[in-house]
C-alpha cells in the first residue's frame, strides 16, 4: 500500500530533480533526502508533530474526517516516508539515463509531450522504476523507528511485523510467534524480489 | 521556394549562420565537419531555436523571430533523418516505422520502397548499419513529412552500403514529392541526387 501510494509522488519528484531548472531545487532535494540520513525516531517525531491531531497538517485533515496517527494509514505514511528517498534515488538514475535524443525524436514525429512521454520516456526508464518499488518495499517492510514512535504498536492497526516480532521477542514466550513472523517476513520479501526480477527482465528485454 | 532559410545562432564559441533560398527538389549543405550543418538541419526541424532570422519551407513558416512566429517541434512535419538514426531501442522495426504514421495503410508501400519487409519483426540493436539508416528514411516517410532532412545519411557506411542507401533515398525523392534538405561533407553525393548546392563553412 504505502510502496504504491509513494510510487506516482516519488516519479513526480524524480522528474523534477532529474529535469526540472527552478529556484529551490537543491533545497527539495535535501528535504527528500532527510528521511534517509536522519534517525527514524527523528522522523517518526517530527511526523507526530505534522501528523498529529495538534500538528498543522493533522489538524487540516481532522477538519476533513480523516485521522491517520496510531492509525494503519499513519503507519502507511511513515513508512511511504522513510522508502521516498530510495524511490526518488533509483528513478532519477533511471531517467537521467533516458536518452534525450529519442525523446527528440519522437517530437521530430508530430508526438505530443504526453505521447513522448508515455511511449519514450517511461517504458526506458521502467526497469528504473521497478527497482526503486523494490527498494522501497523493503524499506517500508522493515521500518521500525519511526513508525513506533509516529503511531505505536497498536494490534490489528499499526502492529507491523517488525513491530510484532519485537514484541514477541519481549514476552518468555514468544519465540515461536516471533519465528513464524520472521518466516512470513522472508517469504513475502522473497516473493517481491522475484517478481521484481521478473518484471525488470520483461523490461529490459524490450528496452535494450 | 522549397526552402527560404536565414538564420543565426550563438552555440558556446562558435556562430552557426547561414542564409540561402532554393526552389530545387534536392537542397544539398556541403562544408566540411564542424561548421554547424547539423544545428542549421535542427533549427529547421524547431528543436534548436535560432537567435534570429526566418525558417520558410515549402512556402510555409515555420519560424520568424522578428514576429516571433516558433511553431512547436511536433506540428512542423519535419521528415528528420538523424545521422545517429536514433531509432527507438524498445519498439520493433515495425513500431518504429509507424511511430509518427496515422495508420498502417502506407508500411506496405514504403517498405517495399526501402526493401524493409524482411526487417518489420526485428528489433533495432539487431540491424546493420544500412538496415539501421534505411529504417530511419522509412520512419521518416511514414510521418507524413511537409519536408525531408537528411543528415549524413552514408556516414558510418561502406561504400556498397552506401550506394545502396543513396538509391534508395533517390526514390524516396521521387515517391515522396516533398522538399529535401541533405547535409553532407561530401559534394559527390549531392551531385548523385541531382541536388542544388549550398556551401557552408
Amino acid at each position: 500500500m504505502a510502496v504504491l501510494a509513494t510510487l506516482p509522488v516519488a516519479f513526480g519528484l524524480a522528474w523534477l530533480l532529474a529535469r526540472g531548472r527552478f529556484a529551490g531545487r537543491m533545497l527539495l532535494d535535501v528535504a527528500v533526502h532527510l528521511p534517509l540520513v536522519l534517525p527514524p525516531v527523528v522522523m517518526g517525531w517530527l511526523l507526530l508533530l505534522a501528523f498529529g491531531p495538534a500538528g498543522p497538517i493533522g489538524h487540516a485533515l481532522k477538519s476533513i474526517g480523516v485521522e491517520i496517527a496510531f492509525r494503519w494509514t499513519g503507519a502507511a505514511v511513515a513508512a511511504g516516508v522513510m522508502a521516498l528517498p530510495l524511490i526518488v534515488r533509483t528513478i532519477r538514475l533511471a531517467l537521467d539515463a533516458v536518452d534525450p535524443r529519442l525523446e527528440e525524436a519522437a517530437r521530430t514525429l508530430g508526438a505530443s509531450r504526453g505521447r513522448v512521454f508515455r511511449t519514450v520516456t517511461l517504458p526506458l526508464c521502467a526497469p528504473g522504476v521497478i527497482a526503486g518499488a523494490v527498494l522501497g518495499f523493503a524499506k517500508a517492510l522493515g521500518e521500525f523507528g519511526a513508525t513506533i514512535t509516529f503511531v505505536g504498536a497498536i494490534p490489528g492497526e499499526t502492529r507491523t511485523i517488525p513491530l510484532a516480532i519485537w514484541g514477541a521477542l519481549q514476552s518468555p514466550d514468544g519465540t515461536a510467534m516471533a519465528a513464524r513472523l520472521a518466516g512470513l517476513s522472508v517469504a513475502i520479501s522473497a516473493a517481491a524480489l522475484i517478481g521484481a526480477e521478473l518484471l525488470a527482465r520483461r523490461a529490459r528485454a524490450h528496452a535494450l | 521556394m522549397s526552402f527560404a532559410i536565414n538564420v543565426a545562432r550563438r552555440l558556446g564559441e562558435q556562430d552557426v549562420a547561414l542564409a540561402f533560398e532554393s526552389d530545387a527538389a534536392v537542397t544539398a549543405i556541403v562544408g566540411p565537419s564542424g561548421v554547424g550543418k547539423t544545428s542549421v538541419l535542427n533549427m529547421v526541424a524547431g528543436v534548436l531555436r535560432p537567435d534570429r532570422g526566418r525558417i520558410a519551407v515549402a512556402g510555409a513558416a515555420l519560424f520568424d523571430a522578428a514576429s516571433g512566429l516558433d511553431v512547436p517541434v511536433a506540428l512542423r512535419r519535419a521528415g528528420y533523418v538523424f545521422q545517429d538514426r536514433r531509432l527507438f531501442q524498445h519498439l520493433r522495426v515495425r513500431a518504429n516505422l509507424l511511430y509518427g504514421a496515422r495508420g498502417p495503410e502506407r508500411l506496405a508501400e514504403v517498405a517495399a520502397l526501402l526493401d524493409l519487409a524482411p526487417l518489420l519483426a526485428r528489433w533495432p540493436r539487431h540491424l546493420s548499419g544500412g538496415e539501421a539508416q534505411r529504417v530511419a528514411i522509412g520512419r521518416a516517410l511514414l510521418s507524413e513529412p511537409a519536408f525531408l532532412l537528411l543528415d549524413e545519411p552514408l556516414a558510418h557506411l561502406d561504400r556498397a552500403r552506401g550506394e545502396e542507401v543513396l538509391t534508395m533515398i533517390a526514390r524516396a525523392r521521387d515517391a515522396s514529392g516533398v522538399p529535401v534538405l541533405y547535409v553532407t561533407h561530401r559534394p559527390e553525393e549531392a551531385e548523385r541526387l541531382g541536388a542544388r548546392m549550398v556551401a557552408m563553412g
